[in-house]
């Protein structure tokens, strides 16, 4: 270790690693994964939000899990967003395209995609 | 891209109970469900709640994991890591609460009141990253207090900085660390100078170091370069027992990783400093953790101590001025360069800054480590953290200091835990052994069993230490034996004294303080064992006798079949209202096993 930059280096390169054993994230983005999210397409969701999240640059602010049946199976695949102060905002029938979009719109831009939530699935 | 963390246990308690089968399981498992780019597995030093080993935590959840089998694995890999349902049955819960109501409120680690409880500094790294990962521990600001006082700070600036954060000496007597350094740092640059490490954890119950060795390794690396920069040595040792295979393994494989991403040996961070370090093993001796012993025994020769002065600040390895501290010292440097020492005398009582870590072990429900600020109450550690005594049990008092110190009784369960208040009660903060007893351990037995280790464990040199420890046990064992005569007392108490006084190092003048302690708040046991030959607590066996009531025995003879003493025998009496003679305990035959006392459904046999 010839300088302090080679050590920060090191540290902002791992950092992303293991900040999802920190807590304290400030939003939750949750996928439902029982049999019935899974058949319906679960799993490329899920991996779409945990790529995004990297992508855009996201990790330590956001965090994605997983939860079981939420008794909605017909809208599968279900993804939940959880915030701070704010209201649960509920996707439906999400696909790893949908989930891009809401990464960026929503995540990152602040502002809930109307038409893949669960009031607007319900309307339609 | 990964998703999610299975954090392992791979402390010493852990491993014992089988967690390397269970992470190889993990492995297997998640490469069977196809998850080996989501999921990692990673184990991790100790979680400090050793009682429900192997444990287990799932990130980004954190969910809690206890008593974890091989045959667990596949159900939480299928549930929760692939379907994300939380395998309640497995979820540690500390509320009393049932397992599904506790699910939600508990399934995560950090809001259990063990956890919630604790303000971990020395233990912050320990069950949060991999040991073997010198980049897990650079991630989590590792390394960086190195850097900060190689670039930025002068030796000089280094010391005042550990003097004004009030850090003292967490292996046993509490000396001011700055002080120490302080001590040793003149002429630098002009002779040979040495950093060595206290890591032969003795006191029996105490594993913090160990655990800091097995689950935090760079932080002690880190924190040794350090003192090597503030009083000019180029050269360390961390001398640890050879009965800690795990923590000499981990420490080893850091220090090659330092020394290959050049954080050791020459020119670090290209300020031209160097330091380099080594591990030296210790054969287990517990007069080895006494410092000048210690240093001696680096040097190839008998572990013994020598007198002090010469402090080894002046003169101390190989005659050269050396620091000597202890692992969870050095674990608080690191944080107290980045963090300030404004923001470490913050924490901790007016004399006793920081944290300290405890081992709890004994009559209690949490086995493991804690760490809590300095000040916090014996009954905050005991009820809420530590869960309180099972079986319903009277909480009777707690060891602290192991062998080196003393009781605190009931009464006093509500004292401030310090250095001073400890000492102001007649024990001492020690390494952070807590041994919590309950109304079943009998105050002279507990005596008898330290002292019976320093016996042990003396390693001769000086007479006091030698011969009068010798003398003390064997009053002790004829006090519980039934001979004791009041005198007695009086005579442990002058000889504990002159053992105190005259001894040549900390081993025998701590060596009496179990029996002065106890002496102390106990005096009634003793005396109950002298005068009424009885053993309060059913303990000491040559005082304790076991009886049957011929009028409650229905003479079936079950405890007859159990006695491996053949002491049980029947009688000609046969009690009102019963058809078969009674039994009866030939006194001269038992050999006061209890087996009997289980057998007899009737209550007909007593035990006092």
């Amino acid at each position: 270790m010839k300088s302090l930059a080679e050590l920060a280096a090191i540290r902002e390169k791992m950092k992303d690693k293991i900040v999802l054993r920190e807590g304290g994230n400030d939003i939750r983005i949750v996928v439902g994964m029982a049999t019935c999210g899974i058949a319906a397409g679960a799993r490329p969701v899920l991996n779409a939000f945990v790529e995004g999240v990297d992508k855009e640059g996201l990790n330590g602010k956001v965090v994605v899990s997983q939860t079981g049946c939420i008794g909605i199976c017909q809208y599968e695949p279900v993804v939940e967003v959880f915030e701070a102060g704010k209201e649960k905002v509920t996707y439906v029938k999400m696909t790893a395209e949908k989930a891009e979009k809401v990464l960026k719109e929503h995540i990152k831009g602040g502002k809930v995609v109307q038409e893949y939530t669960i009031a607007n699935a319900k309307n339609a | 891209m990964i998703r999610a963390h299975v954090l392992c246990c791979g402390g010493t308690g852990c491993t014992s109970s089988g967690s390397p089968k269970i992470q190889d399981a993990f492995r297997a498992e998640i490469e069977k469900n196809g998850l080996q780019d989501e999921i990692k597995v990673v184990q991790t030093g100790c979680f400090g709640l050793c009682a429900l080993g192997p444990v287990v935590i799932i990130y980004p959840d954190g969910t809690f994991y206890s008593n974890v089998t091989e045959n667990d694995v596949a159900e939480i890999v299928s549930e929760h890591l692939l379907k994300g349902r939380v395998v309640e049955r497995l979820v540690y819960n500390d509320t009393g609460a049932a397992a599904g109501e506790a699910e939600e409120a508990h399934a995560s680690l950090n809001d259990t009141i063990f956890y919630k409880s604790q303000h971990r500094l020395a233990l912050r790294n320990c069950g949060v990253i991999n040991p073997e990962n010198i980049e897990e521990y650079i991630a989590m600001d590792g390394y960086a207090a190195l850097g900060k006082v190689l670039t930025e700070m002068t030796p000089d600036e280094v010391i005042q900085t550990i003097l004004d954060s009030g850090l003292r000496g967490r292996g046993g007597a509490g000396f001011p660390t700055g002080m120490k350094w302080k001590f040793a740092s003149g002429n630098r640059g002009n002779v040979q100078k040495y950093v060595c490490c206290n890591a032969d954890e003795g006191d029996p119950g105490a594993f913090m170091d160990r655990s800091i060795l097995e689950g935090d390794p760079h932080a002690l690396i880190e924190a040794m370069a350090i003192a090597g920069y503030a009083i000019g040595a180029n050269q360390g040792y961390v001398y640890v027992r050879a009965e800690y295979p795990i923590a000499v393994k981990r420490l080893q494989i850091a220090i090659d990783q330092a020394k290959e991403y050049g954080l050791l040996g020459q020119d670090i961070f290209g300020t031209g400093f160097e330091f380099d370090l080594g591990i030296r093993l210790g054969a287990g001796a517990f007069v080895c953790g006494e410092e000048t012993a210690l240093m001696t025994s680096i040097e190839g020769k008998r572990g013994e101590p020598r007198p002090r002065p010469p402090f080894p600040a002046v003169k101390g390895l190989f005659d050269r001025p050396t620091v000597l501290n202890n692992v969870e010292t050095y674990a608080n440097i690191p944080q107290i360069i980045l963090h300030g020492p404004e923001w470490f005398s913050s924490i901790g009582t007016e004399k006793s800054k920081g944290t300290k870590v405890f081992a709890l072990g004994g009559k209690i429900k949490n086995t493991g480590l804690v760490e809590v600020p300095m000040g916090t109450t014996l009954r905050h550690i005991i009820e809420e953290i530590g869960g309180g005594i099972p079986n319903g049990k009277k909480f009777k008092a707690a060891q602290t200091g192991g062998p080196s110190g003393g009781c605190i009784p009931a009464h006093l369960i509500d004292t401030p835990i310090d250095y001073d208040n400890l000492l102001e009660i007649g024990s001492m903060m020690g390494s952070g052994g807590l041994i919590v007893m309950d109304e079943d351990n009998c105050m002279v037995d507990i005596a008898r069993f330290f002292l019976d280790f320093t016996v042990d464990e003396s390693c001769g040199k000086c007479t006091p230490c030698r011969v009068g420890t010798k003398r003390l046990l064997e009053i002790l064992d004829k006090i519980i034996s039934g001979n004791g005569e009041l005198e007695d007392l009086d005579r442990l108490e002058e000889l504990a004294n002159y053992i105190k006084s005259a001894s040549l190092c900390g081993l025998g003048q701590t060596a009496p303080n179990p029996v002065l302690s106890t002496l102390r708040y106990f005096r009634d046991e003793y005396v109950a064992h002298i005068v009424d030959k009885k053993c309060p607590a059913g303990v000491c066996k040559k005082l304790v006798q076991f009886t049957i009531d011929a009028d409650k025995c229905i003479g079936c003879g079950m405890c007859a079949k159990q006695c491996p003493a053949t002491a049980i025998a029947r009688t000609d009496y046969v009690a009102p209202g019963h058809k078969l003679a009674s039994f009866a305990i030939d006194p001269k035959k038992c050999v006061k096993c209890g087996a009997c006392l289980p057998t007899c459904k009737f209550k007909a046999i007593s035990k006092q």
